[in-house]
Formats: structure tokens, sequence, C-alpha cells
């Protein structure tokens, strides 16, 4: 019958599955990989990055401290139950299993955040997924590392706040929130709400239907509406669509102030000209004229061995953002190091905690070849953001340019809200949230 | 109300750019009763050749980059490229389906849509590229000047070239021999076989044909939106111009268009802060739906009587 | 041969009428229900259980939902998703609201939200047809995913506005490994599939069906159009709105509005297409097919292929295969693989002389 035929079937790919690992030390690293699809432009960056980096160290240091890595890819096409599949598949990979969680795809995190808690296997989601991730006490096995969206949209206030010359002048000002219609751009708007009455200015909150590939009644409103800033939460087409539409409607560019996954070159070059003078906050930043990218031009791409099809993309936004999931990712198997020692493989639990302990110093940055090219991250079991820094860049027509430093964000107004919303998913759960004094 | 008939003159003009997208759909669902789904692959996969073609024409050619040269070249190949894939698609997925239901063959172009994305991303790459057609993205002048509306120059230039396109295509359907067939084979099949109409020529001059719109399209799009896979997303707008205006008519298409633009730009300003935004994700097909309740075969679908 | 019905003599209407009129299919059918309860827990590993067969199973509850509506009663839609998200946050809401409700109890209310949401947007079937009902379902498909991310009551003012799952437990029995995650799932499925095999068969199913080949003609022999087609959007929601359920919480745990897009609106139709339009045996295998033949594709190309060739090109073969595959067993085989099984069990009906 059917199950019989689907059975031989799977009986095929269970043999498939199964490849030999040598024994050696390795460690085994599962990457959820989409490079077809709507989002393909976003995840071979990210992945390139991130492949290129752990290549680099490969080749250059023959592993972290001897522990080479190894990793095996497996295509979600964004989707989430192809996700949860390869999350499966790739569970019982390598020696130890999967050591690390990273699905780039908020929903694909939402998919599997039941399941890394039993499967002890850490869930890293950095610049997405669940906000509220960040009181570790509840989510012990999810790392929003280095930003959250509630963090990023404080930061932004103080940009707009230090563009207008003082967070007293934001008094009376009026910022329109374009936002995804969704759950992830609805995400910010209780603390812009919450930022408001605390500043006093005015927030009005305009949403774009998926896709978003067409915008002339919400700019127009914009337009009526005369804002001095506008936030853009913009999530694929929608953000150069919004961009040219903004251009086109004759609303300055450089008073549109973007999350990260609106501020990538593939954000700005559809909207050519128009885009120029746009700024956005990231994480990480552009350009090639980091140790760490030189390192990898030397020891990957001088040697063929890169994983960008098309060279010109590396330094891009996104292709750092891989790198620097690359970069924390290993600090962590570092930082597990010294606990747990060298020379053999570390399984998921022990990698949590070096994701759970780390400290990426400024002189440690320095050392990995990455001032300035990530924020320094420090992080516990209280809080498994770690950083809340971001930098904010400018699209000149032809590169992003860094326009400030690290922009700190709000702790005293995100952090309560969000121990506030663990609370509620902690009771709705049953979880007992961890006592954090007893964690070492 | 200068606001009103801003919204109101963008409406229009974005639903004629809606419309376009529609044609493909119309076209091909008219000769050959094929609701191609692919549609939106083939105008992604038409502006991506385009775009690949741009890229590599210069360093195999000599040619000046963004030349003109470039640019009528790349146009011919990706012409071509749309040709040769329409045939393709009549000779190997469409022919060995003649006379399965309908439901059937719509599955087959939904298993072409992920041939065709498969192939357009697998030869030139994801990377998301910008398209200029020289066309500046700003307001026109002198409509600034005197009524103090934004109207897009882009978009006013594009409505008229799909215009343009629509009348050359009327003009196709209506007065020639061709067009004769083409009519023909979409009123009855085997009555049009047996007066000796080659329905394979018609059908692959009609796959050729949706592929140049969808060319035309992908150009239009791409320049606005960027080349990218989002492109594929533009069959979502043109659905509910479909069943408006109906599946089989031309100037449907276009009328229908209109109205979807317009109402989904006046809804989305004037009805959706009332209901908190972003509500042209379903207000055009509510507003198609409410309109198939009382006139079910569309605007100018032809009507259909059931015989027992 | 081995599929012979002669000698099996029905001696009253009751034998006549039976769910499976074949011996041979009913010990089929009750091998298949002992092998998937019995023998698939010792032999199947957590992969196995978590990743493969509950997504299955799920994935084959909705086809048939789907299958209800558009296989038997002609009406093509293109909202499945839409009302298994309805189902979702039904279960989700019942689950939240009242307190010490059953989870069974609330998967049913689940169930029932989608149907009656089901029939709301069914009222245009009774003017339009073909694909101009299927792209009207299209508006059930984005305003329901709009207003479950727009209200926040949906998902209990969840600053994320995803649900998560709450615990499930019958009779004091927690379902949280994957194992007994996978037995309720299949029971659900086994009950609601006997159920669907049942009402196909009856007058009900035989009223789709003469909707569905003819409305006209039908409603000229007496058969009430408007409350035949609402039935069917009603019943084939309710499928659909179960499935969700089970989906949030047998599959993934925690669900964002997002998860129930068009793709996985789409993604069901292929299964009922590929799997047999008007065939329940065919949901089961259209819905193995569309989950495995990815994962079976991703998993041959890294082994064979993926060494050699960058993983774009890779990723981007494996779709192209796939959408050939789709195009291929269009062409053999039209009416879904299901055909191919009645055309085999033709062939071992008259195995060894085929004349």
């Amino acid at each position: 019958m059917q199950f019989k035929k689907s059975l031989m079937l799977g009986a095929a790919v269970a043999g498939l599955a199964v490849t030999g690992y040598a024994a050696a030390a390795e460690q085994y690293i599962g990457l959820p990989t989409y490079r077809v699809g709507a989002y393909a432009a976003g995840g071979t960056g990210l992945f390139g990055g991130w492949i290129d980096y752990m290549t680099m160290v490969n080749e250059r240091d023959g592993g972290v401290n001897g522990l080479k890595l190894v990793w095996e890819e497996c295509e979600t096409e964004y989707n989430n139950a192809r996700g949860v599949e390869c999350y499966e598949r790739m569970k019982k990979g390598g020696t130890t299993g999967n050591t690390v969680f990273q699905p780039l795809s908020t929903g694909i995190t939402y998919s599997v955040l039941d399941r890394v808690a039993n499967d002890k296997i850490p869930l890293v989601t950095m610049g997405y997924g669940r906000t509220d991730a960040a009181d570790g006490r509840v989510f012990p096995w999810v790392f929003p590392l280095i930003t959250t969206y509630w963090s990023q949209s404080t930061a932004k206030i103080k940009f707009i706040g230090m563009k207008e010359g003082g967070m007293d002048k934001l008094k009376g000002k009026k910022i329109v929130n374009i936002y995804h219609d969704s759950a992830y751009g609805k995400e910010t708007i209780p603390v812009l709400d919450a930022q408001a009455k605390q500043y006093g200015f005015e927030v009005i909150h305009i949403a774009v239907a998926h896709p978003g590939n067409e915008q002339q009644s919400q700019w127009l409103r914009v337009r009526q509406e005369k804002p001095d800033w506008v936030i853009l939460r913009g999530w694929g087409v929608m953000n150069p669509t919004a961009i040219r539409t903004a251009a086109r409607t004759g609303f300055p560019r450089d008073k549109i102030v973007g999350v990260w996954w609106s501020g990538s070159e593939e954000d700005v070059i559809p909207a050519g000209d128009g885009a120029k003078g746009y700024i956005a906050a990231g994480f990480n930043v552009a350009g090639t004229d980091f140790p760490v990218i030189k390192e990898i031009q030397k020891y990957v791409y001088a040697k063929n061995m890169g994983n960008m099809e098309d060279k010109s993309r590396v330094g891009s936004v996104l292709y750092n953002r891989g790198v620097v999931h690359g970069i924390v990712t290993l600090e962590a198997i570092r930082t597990a190091q010294t606990k747990f020692g060298t020379g053999k493989a570390l399984t998921g639990e022990q990698v949590r905690w070096g994701f759970e302990n780390l400290n990426i110093t400024d002189e440690r940055l320095k050392e990995l070849g990455a001032s300035g090219f990530l924020p320094p991250l420090a992080t516990s079991c209280m809080n498994h953001e770690g950083s809340g820094k971001v930098k904010f860049q400018q699209w000149d027509g032809a590169k992003w340019k860094v326009i400030t430093d690290w922009i700190d964000s709000d702790q005293a107004l995100v952090r309560p809200m969000i121990e506030e919303s663990a609370a509620k998913y902690a009771a709705e759960k049953g979880i007992t949230p961890r006592d954090c004094s007893k964690e070492m | 109300m200068t606001f009103f008939f801003e919204v109101l003159i963008g409406g229009l003009l974005s639903g004629v750019l809606y419309a376009l997208v529609a044609l493909g759909f119309v076209l091909i669902f008219k000769a050959s009763g094929v609701f191609n789904f692919a549609q939106g692959a083939m105008v992604f996969f038409a502006a991506l050749t385009f775009v690949g073609f741009t890229e590599v024409l210069p360093g195999w050619t000599g040619l000046e980059e963004g030349g003109s040269a470039v640019f009528w070249l790349a146009f011919v190949l990706a012409l071509g490229a749309m040709i040769v894939l329409g045939i393709a698609t009549e000779k190997v997925v469409l022919r060995p389906l003649v006379n399965q239901p309908p439901i059937t063959l719509f599955m087959a172009t939904i298993g072409l849509t992920f041939l065709v994305e498969g192939i357009a991303q697998g030869l030139w790459g994801a990377a998301v590229r910008g398209l200029s057609l020289g066309i500046e993205d700003e307001p026109v002048m002198w409509i600034l000047d005197r009524f103090e509306m934004i109207i897009s120059k882009f978009d006013v230039i594009a409505a008229a070239v799909a215009l343009v396109l629509f009348v050359l295509l009327a003009a196709l359907f209506q007065y020639t021999k061709v067009g004769r067939a083409l009519r023909a084979v979409a009123d009855d099949h085997q009555a049009a076989l047996s007066v000796g109409i080659p329905l394979k020529h018609i059908w692959a001059i009609v796959w050729g044909v949706a592929g140049f719109v969808a060319l035309v399209a992908g150009l239009i799009w791409g320049a606005r939106n960027g080349v990218q896979f989002a492109l594929t997303f533009t069959a979502l707008k043109a659905l509910p111009v479909l069943i408006l205006g109906g599946f089989t008519s031309v100037p449907g298409a276009i009328l229908g268009g209109l109205i979807i633009g317009a109402s989904e730009k006046l809804g989305e300003v004037y009805i959706g802060p009332y209901m908190g935004g972003g509500i042209d994700s379903w207000f055009p097909y509510m507003l198609a739906l409410l309109f198939l309740l009382v006139r079910p075969e569309g605007l100018f679908g032809e009507k259909h009587i059931d015989r027992v | 041969m081995f599929y012979r019905e002669a000698g099996q003599f029905k001696a009253s209407y009751r034998e006549d009428q039976q769910i499976f009129p074949i011996r041979q299919d009913r010990i089929g059918i009750v091998a298949a229900i002992v092998f998937f309860f019995l023998v698939v827990p010792l032999i199947a590993n957590q992969y196995w259980l978590q990743a493969i067969l509950t997504p299955v199973l799920i994935f084959s509850l909705a086809a048939l939902g789907l299958n209800i509506l558009t296989g038997y009663a002609g009406q093509l839609s293109l909202g499945s998703a839409a009302f298994m998200a309805v189902g979702a946050f039904g279960t989700y809401n019942f689950m939240l609201r009242m307190d010490g409700i059953p989870f069974l109890v609330a998967l049913v209310l689940g169930g029932l939200c989608a149907a009656v949401v089901g029939i709301l947007f069914g009222l245009p079937s009774l003017r339009i047809k073909g694909f101009y009902l299927a792209v009207a379902t299209l508006a059930a498909q984005f305003f329901i995913v709009w207003v479950l991310v727009k209200f926040g009551w949906f998902s209990n003012h969840s600053t994320s506005g995803v649900i998560t799952a709450q615990h499930v437990e019958i009779l004091g029995y927690t379902f949280d490994s994957p194992l007994s995650k996978y037995l309720l799932t299949l029971a659900v499925v086994v009950v609601f599939a006997l159920l669907a095999k049942n009402m196909v068969r009856s007058a009900t199913g035989r009223k789709w069906m003469a909707v569905r080949d003819m409305d006209v003609a039908a409603e000229v022999i007496g058969i009430r159009l408007m409350g035949t087609k609402l039935q069917a959007f009603a019943i084939s929601s309710f499928y659909c709105g179960v499935a969700g359920a089970l989906y949030a919480y047998m599959y993934l745990g925690t669900v964002e509005p997002e998860g129930f897009n068009l793709d996985l609106s789409f993604k069901i139709l292929f299964m009922i297409i590929i799997g047999g339009v008007g065939s329940i045996l065919g949901s089961f295998i259209g819905a193995a097919f569309i989950v495995l033949l990815p994962v079976f594709l991703n998993v041959a190309m890294h082994t064979s292929l993926g060494e050699f060739i960058p993983a774009n090109i890779a990723a981007n073969l494996e779709l192209i295969i796939f959408g050939g595959m789709i195009v291929f067993f269009l062409i053999v085989e039209p009416h879904g693989l299901a055909r191919l099984w009645q055309i085999a069990k033709e062939k071992l009906r008259i195995w060894p002389f085929p004349h």
C-alpha cells in the first residue's frame, strides 16, 4: 500500500542519510540553508559568509584550537516543515550530534523552539526570532544574540534623538513606522509606543501587506502626515519598493531609518539612485577593509575554496553578517573549550555553556581582526542577548558607509518588557524559570 | 480633494501594470484553456534573463556596458529564451496532457513553476539586481506645479507602454489571419482543428506572445521592484484582476486592472486606517468576490450556459 | 489471483453495504493499521517519527479535507492553509480560555470553528465555479491570515504574534515524546479517514459527486445545491482545521499565522492532484510524496553530486527535478498515483492469466 511505498522510499532516504564521519575530533555543525526560492539572495549571502569563515579557520588554524570544523547543509527553502525536517535530520549528525542550530528564519525558529530543550541543542537567532528569549532563565537553550528587535528599536530612537540634537528635542516630533504586516513587523509597536510616551513624540504606524511590492497608498499617507522621520521595518521586496516610493513621493531618504533586514545591498540596489542617503541599522557593517575579511580572501578565495559564486558579494552586509555568525559560533566553541577541554568534539550541551558565557571584548575582537565589525558581546544566564548595540550605515549610492559608532539600546525600558513577556510564556507553558544564582 | 485624485490616479496607473501581468494569463487561458500558474515565474525568468544578458554581453561581444546596443540585444535574446520556453512548454508539458481536466493542466503549470524558478536562479544566481530602463522615477513636474499632485513619470510611461501593447495585441487578434485563428481556437478547439487550423502552431504562438508579455511585464516590474524572486508575486496582484475582468477577455483585464488598482489604493487610504491597515493583501480579492456574486462570469467573461 | 473477489458472496444488504466489501481490502486495512500502530513504533527512530511520519499524517488529513471538497464535491479551493490556521488558533484559544478542557474536545471545537468559517467562505460557491471560485477562495486565505495577525486576541496578545501549543494531556498522560505524538496523530487521522471513507460512499458522498459531475443535473434530480455545497465546505474545513490543530500541537509546537501561508495551501493542493483527486487513499499517497520527495532529492543530491557542484546549483537542481517529476507524473498518470494502485489491483486480480 501507499505506506509500504513511502517506507521503501524512506529506507532509501535513511540509508543515504547515514554517512560515515571520521572519528577524529571534528566539531559538527548542521546548516539549514536556503539557496532557492524567495529568500535565496539572503540565504546564499548569509550562509556563504558563515561557511567561508569556517573554511578560513580550518585552513589557517586547523580548526578551533585544533578542533576541525565540519558542516553539512540541508536545504529548507525557508519553509517551516522543511526546516523541522532538516533539524531532525541533522540532529544526529557527526559524532556528537548537531551542536548548534541557526535557521536564519523566524518561522523555523518557532518551529524548533520546543524541540531544542529536549535535544540539548542551542538555538542561536542573531537579530531575528523571539525577542523575549533574551531572558535566559525561561529560555535556557535559545540565544537571540547581539541584539533583538526591541533593543534595536530603542537604538533607532536614540539615533534619531542624536540627529535632532538630544533626546529632549524629540518632543513634539512625528515619526512614522512603516512595517511589514506580519508578526515580525508588528513586534516593535509596543516599544515604539512606550518610547513615544516617554519622550513625547508622536508615532504613527502604517502597515504594508506582504509582499509589499506596491506601496503608493502608504507613502501618500506618509506625505500627508509630513513626519520628521520614517522608521522602515521591512522585509524582502518591501524594502526597495519603500525606498523607491519614498523617492517618488519626495520624502527625504536620509530621514528614513531601516532595521537590519532592510539594510543590505539587496534592499537598496533595486531602488537605484533613489536610495542615496538612506540609513539603516546593523549589528555588523559592510566592507572588505577588515582583517578578518582579508584573511578569508587570502586563505579561502585565493585557493578557490570560496562558497560565493559571485565574489563581488564578499563584504556585502549579508555576507558579513554570515561571517559574524561564524565568529560568534566559533567563539562559543572556544569558550566552551576553556571549561570542557580541547582536543575532542563538544556536545550541544557544552556549546550551550559556551554561548551562555561568551565574553567577546574589544581586545578579543581586535585579535579576531574584527574591530568595529561587530559589537563586543558578553552573555550570562540572565542575559542571552549580550550586547544590544548597533551601528548605523548610510547608502551613498554605491556602498554602505558607517556613520555612527556603536549605539547602545535602552535596556531600562526593554529588559522589563522582555521579562514580562517571557514570564507570560513560562506561565503558558508551565515552565519554572531557572535560578541564575545557582548557575555556574 | 487633491489627495483623493492623487491616490486615484496613482492607483489607476498601477492598475494598468497589474493588467499587464493579467494579460499573460488571459492570452493563454483564452487559447488553450490552461490557467497558467507559471506566469509569475515566467515574468521573473524573463526579467532575470534580460538582466543576466546585459551583464554578460559586454564581456562576450565587447559592446559598451549599459549602451542601447546591449539593451536591445539582451531584449532580443531574452525574448528568444521566452519563445523557446513557450514552445518547449507546449511540446513537453501541454501536448501530452491534451484533453485532461483543467485542474490537471493547472497542476502541470505549477510543476512548471518550480522548473522555471530553478532554472532561472540556477543559471543566473540568486543575487538581487537593479534594473534601470533610463526613465527617471520622479514626479511629473507640471502636474506637481499646477495641481500639487505627485504622479510618477515612470508609472505614466510604463502605463503608456502597456496600453500600446494592449492595442497592438487587440489589433493582432482582430485584424490578422493568425488572430482569427487564435479566436477560432479560443472558441472551440475541435471546430478549429476541423477547419484546418494547426492547433500546435497556434499554441506555440500564444505561448510565445505570452512570453513577450511576460518580458515586458518583467522589465517594468523589475525596474520598479528590482529583479528578484519577488517578481513572481506580481501574479498575486493579477489574480483579482482576472476574476474581475474574466479569464478570457483582454479589455476585461484592462478595465479590471483599473478598478482593482484604484480601489486597492483608495481602500488602503480611506478604509485601511479604521481596520489597522495592511488590507491591500485581501481587499482586491474581497472586492472581486463581491462583484462575482452579482456577475459570476466577470466583467466581460463569456456567459456560461449549462446544458444538462 | 491475489485479489479475487470470486467466492465472496454477499448474503445480506448489511454485508453488501459494508465499508470495505472485499475481504482482501479488509485484511489490508487491518494489517496497515496494525502495522502503523504496533510495528512502526518498534522500528522507526525519532527522526522518522518526528520529521517524516507525523507531518505526513497531518498533511494527509488536510489533503483528505481538501479532497472532500475538490475531489468529491468538485469545488476548487486555494484556502486550505487558512482553514488549518483557524483550527490551530481555535484549538489554542479553547485550551487557553477554558480551564481543564480535554485536548480532544478542544481539537474538535477548533475544527468546528474552521467549519463555520468554511461555510462563510463557501457561500460564493453557490454562484461562482471553477477557477473563478479558486481565485475567490484566495480571499479567505489572505483575509484569515490578516485577521489572525492583526488582532492580538487570537494569539493571546503575544508580543511575537505567535501561539505556543500548551501541553497535551489525555487521561493524565502527557503527550510529549515523539512516539506518543505520532500515535495520537495516527489515531486521530485513522478515525477521520475511516469516517471520510464511510461518508463518501454514503448518500452524502453520492450527493457531492452528483454536484461535482454536473450541478444543474444534480439540482434537477432533487439535490439541494446550497446545502450540499456548504456541507462539503463545512466538512472539508473541519478536516483542515483539525489538521491545522495537529500541525500546531503535535508537530511544530509554536506557530505564527504566516506559517499558514499560500504556499502551504498550494502544497495541499499538490498532494491531492499528485495523489489522486477523489480518492481517500490518494490523499495519503500524495502527502507522502510531496513531503518525502524534496527530502529524498536533498539527501540524494548531497550524497551524489553534492561534493562536485556548487551548493547553489545543487539546490536549484533539486527544485528543477522536483518540478520535472510533478510534470512527469501528471503526464504518466493524470489521475494521480492512487490510480496506479487501482491498476495494480486489476493486474493482481487477473494475474497470471491476463486474458
